[in-house]
């Protein structure tokens, strides 16, 4: 019996490098990184057991904890600042407007544009003395303060404004791509049943985003969790390391204090954060999808 | 240019061991050069399954399909020489109806004058020269239909499979295409498989009919014989509708047979178990004096015809009659059936007894 | 688009219209008060208002940023950037749609068992921190030889576009009947005719989709940028930054945001030309399939 050999095998065959490089690429440097991470490596990577001494110093350090908690309030901040205002203007650009589309493309255009750009701007707006504080005063309000970027409480809250600019617009874009999707005629069956129409959105409308709600969610998080350009360009982890997150902490320690095996310790526990957020979205997506090819 | 077909010992399972589904079950057709076999039955019953291992889109677990005598299992679709016609048409979006119909021909290599030539042929055999330079997406159902017919019979190949192609279509396009379909294959005599779950297709349009369920083939015979003589209840009730009527009794003394607190003049073959009569609505008759009697429940008049809905002690029965008859509901009726059109089942397994 | 009825009545359009004017100035701002300062002399900065237009156009702080400032040691302004980004870039983003094309097509129509789980396995690769392979990817490009060259920048960046541009292409792909492919194959066409003369054909939409979305992302990049580039490769990112970071003594801020506008320009520039495919990849990516 010939088997038709070949044409079952070149599919595999065009699909393998990708599978390979790819999978090698993913998970086998994160096994990689893993490795380093319980090693003994600082300025050059080596391969001497050290057990968890790396981690034990990473959560031993002043340093790591500020970073977790820009992360946390840069994260709570960004996201739900995202989230919020593009909900809001999504519901408003429904609202049949003239110049939707234009509004959409304004609202939108930070997110064409790399985090260094963003960073560098508002670096410029945010300057005590030349930006916002400035034009504020010359409106006639001379003690106006806003200091927030070299204010070593505040300065994390500049990486959070300057990041709901940049994504504000994606989160609307999506919404409204959902709030498109709504089904009319569940709307005009509710009408006709005398819900007002204040009552449809809160009842049916946004309940029905839920799944826009929360891909957008785990989009802007991990997103967050990976925010290294915004930070570094806006206020090089500074003053000191006060606007310090994670990503920049491993970068700074890998690659500039030499310390290796500390810095992909750092790396292993963004992987985790990711990963817990990340792995049961995916599984749960792949998983309730129907099989239908 | 025609070839037999031998379909021999086809077995197909998906998955393994305990959780293994068997989808096909010891499929034997022997297929002659220009017959035109139909494979019909319910979905799921595995009559795609089959056409897919004839055409080289899936393999089989076990068996051999010989085209022309040649065990194709294993061979790649392309070296079978088969065409084929699908449920969703599948034209090449992007191509001209022009460009759909000689694909084919391209990929073979045919030189373009030869192919073109073929092309305009096949158009004006199928009444669509007048499309050849638009897409697709231009057409109507019914043209898209003939493109895809199209496609096939350019390829003057060994065998042509169709899959359910007049499903997507409206009533009247259907009944338009079925004829169609007909005169090209007696033109062309090229050996056929077509697959549907439309029974007055399968009746209409097939040499021979192979009734499917459940991976086996349940009666394969003409339609005559599917239709006058079928093998079992699930044959029986497939084809012809309305459904055949069955009626649970038993023997009762020479000559009788009792069901539902009635006894019919008819003489029930021996048999050990309970028996089930069959009759086909055609095949009751009101008469005024009949012991079985029931009251009219449904009428429904479709023009040429009547059906009525009686109710009866042995259940519910459709009785077929002409347009004349004056019958209305909760009327009494008696009911009587003619020997020589009394089906015999096996109440337990279903088989025809006589 | 069929209307819903308006949520707020006519005085709460005016509500509306305001907030959203609120909205667009907020997005605006910074675009303007770049552009606006970029146009001005060093004193003016200082004694004019953010936002006040330019006395004149002062052009001399983009000649400045685009060939003589200073980057860190060396003072060739982002010109040199600018073309390592390029030819970054370009392959870059060829090689990783062209292959996440080929990725989707079998991935979509030509399934083989165990295709889902692994494509499943891959999509980790969308989400993942990089951060976790730029340890190990630094040893790697050491021993290929590509430290420091842009050379190991394209290779890096088409390793970690794989997992995004297989997915596009292959939720795209998976709209694509499979009887059309069967079809073709009872025609006789093969592998690579069918996706030369079918499946390409249709994929106008999602190649454009998917070069705007690696163009932007690569160029925009920083990370990768930062981390694995010489002294000869450093992209426009990093450039950017160290133009804007460097500690000299008197800040040139209309520099600085020539520098940035230059560097933000040609995702602009596709953003504003494109700007519906790129829409249709954000939703792409985030609403999967």
């Amino acid at each position: 019996m010939k088997k038709n050999s070949f044409e079952a095998w070149l599919p595999r065959l065009v699909v393998a490098p990708a599978f390979v490089l790819g999978f090698a690429f993913i998970y086998g440097l994160m096994v990689w990184n893993g490795v380093l991470s319980l090693s003994t490596s600082r300025m050059l990577p080596n391969y001497e057991w050290a057990g968890l001494a790396q981690y034990e110093r990473l959560w031993d350090m002043d340093r790591w904890w500020v970073a977790l908690k820009n992360l946390g309030i840069f994260g709570v901040g960004y996201v739900g600042g995202s989230l919020a205002i593009g909900v809001l203007l999504a519901i408003l650009l429904d609202q049949k407007i003239r110049a939707e589309g234009a509004l959409r493309t304004i609202y939108l255009y930070p997110m064409a544009l790399s985090f260094v750009v963003t960073g560098t701007a508002w670096k410029w707006l945010l300057n005590p003395g030349l930006g916002i504080e400035k034009m504020v005063r010359d409106w006639g309000f001379p003690n106006f303060e806003f200091g927030w970027l070299v204010d070593t409480e505040m300065a994390i809250y500049c990486v959070v404004i300057a990041g709901i600019w940049q994504s504000a617009g994606f989160a609307m874009a999506l919404f409204l791509a959902g709030l498109r999707g709504v089904d009319d005629s569940i709307i005009k069956a509710a009408q006709v049943d005398g819900a007002s129409l204040p009552r449809i959105y809160w009842r049916i409308v946004l309940p029905a985003l839920r799944p826009v709600f929360f891909s957008t969610l785990m989009v802007l998080s991990h997103l967050a969790i990976k925010s290294f350009d915004l930070v570094m360009a806006l206020t090089a982890g500074g003053p000191g390391f006060a606007t310090d997150v994670p990503a920049t902490f491993m970068y700074t320690m890998s690659f500039t204090r030499g310390q290796i095996g500390l810095g992909a310790a750092s790396a292993t526990m963004m992987l985790a954060t990711v990963a817990a957020l990340v792995v049961p979205y995916l599984y749960s997506e792949l998983r309730t999808k129907p099989h239908d090819r | 240019m025609a070839s037999s077909l031998d379909i021999a010992g086809i077995n197909k399972r998906f998955g393994k061991g305990d959780k293994s589904v068997e989808v096909l079950r010891r499929v034997d057709i022997q297929v002659a050069p220009g017959e035109f076999l139909i494979l019909v039955g319910p979905s799921g019953c595995g009559k795609s399954t089959l056409l897919g291992i004839i055409a080289g889109l899936a393999e089989p677990t076990e068996g051999e399909i010989r085209i022309g005598g040649q065990n194709v299992v294993g061979m790649p679709p392309r070296d079978r020489d088969i065409a084929m016609v699908f449920q969703s048409y599948a034209l090449y979006p992007t191509m001209s109806v022009a460009d759909n119909i000689g694909f084919a021909l391209e990929m073979r290599k045919m030189p373009k004058a030869e192919r073109e030539k073929r092309v305009a042929e096949v158009a004006a055999m199928l009444q669509i020269g007048h499309l050849l330079d638009r897409r697709p997406s231009q057409l109507s159902g019914g043209q898209r239909q003939r493109v895809a017919m199209g496609r096939a019979l350019a390829r003057q190949p060994k065998l042509f499979l169709f899959d359910e192609p007049l499903s997507n279509l409206d009533a009247k396009l259907r009944v338009e295409m079925r004829a169609e379909i007909k005169r090209l294959h007696q033109a062309s005599g090229t050996t056929s498989v077509y697959v549907t779950h439309d029974q007055v297709e399968a009746m209409t349009l097939g040499s021979r009919i192979a009734v499917m369920k459940g991976g086996v083939v349940q009666q394969l015979g003409t339609p005559s014989e599917i239709y006058n003589r079928p093998a079992n209840t699930y044959v029986a009730t497939f084809i012809g509708s309305p459904t055949m009527n069955l009626l649970r009794g038993g023997a009762q003394g020479a000559g009788e047979f009792g069901i539902g607190g009635a006894a019919l003049a008819l003489a029930a073959p021996p048999h050990a178990a309970e028996l089930l009569l069959g009759v086909r609505p055609e095949h009751l008759v009101l008469q005024d004096d009949a012991p079985w009697r029931g009251q009219v429940s449904v009428v429904e008049p479709t023009g040429p015809d009547t059906y009525v809905v009686v109710d009866t002690a042995a259940g519910n029965v459709t009785l077929r009659t002409d347009a004349q008859a004056r019958v209305r509901p909760g009327e009494r009726v008696g009911l009587a059936v003619s020997p020589a059109h009394a089906h015999w089942f096996d109440a337990r397994t279903q088989e025809r007894v006589a | 688009m069929t209307a819903k009825p308006s949520l707020f009545p006519s005085f709460g359009r005016l509500m509306v219209y305001g907030v959203l004017a609120l909205a667009t100035a907020f997005f605006l701002l910074p675009l303007c008060a770049m552009l606006v300062t970029s146009f001005k002399g060093a004193e003016e900065i200082r004694s004019s208002a953010l936002l006040a237009l330019p006395r004149g156009l002062d052009g001399s702080a983009w000649s400045t940023a685009w060939q003589s400032a200073c980057t860190g040691v060396d003072c060739n302004g982002l010109r040199p950037f600018f073309w390592n980004s390029v030819a970054m870039a370009v392959p870059a983003v060829l090689i990783s749609t062209v292959w996440g094309a080929l990725n989707g097509y079998v991935l979509s129509l030509w399934k083989f068992r165990g295709s889902d789980a692994l494509f499943g396995l891959l999509l980790f690769g969308v989400f993942m921190p990089f951060q976790v392979v730029l340890l190990p990817m630094s040893q790697v490009l050491g021993w290929l030889g590509l430290s420091s060259s842009i050379g190991g920048l394209v290779l890096v960046h088409c390793l970690a576009g794989l997992a995004g541009t297989t997915l596009f292409f292959r939720n795209y792909y998976a709209a694509i009947p499979q009887e059309l492919v069967n079809a073709a194959r009872m025609d006789g066409a093969g592998f690579w005719q069918i996706f030369w003369r079918i499946v390409l054909p249709l994929s106008t939409p999602i190649v454009m989709v998917a070069l705007i979305w690696q163009f932007t992302n690569i160029w925009n990049d920083f990370l990768f940028g930062v981390v694995f580039s010489g002294t000869e490769s450093k992209p426009i990112t990093v450039g950017l930054n160290n133009l804007a970071n460097t500690s000299s003594s008197v800040k040139a801020y209309n520099v600085d945001m020539a520098a940035a506008i230059i560097a933000g320009l040609p995702t602009m520039v596709v953003y504003v030309l494109a700007g519906k495919f790129f829409v249709r990849g954000l939703t792409a990516g985030a609403v999967k399939g």
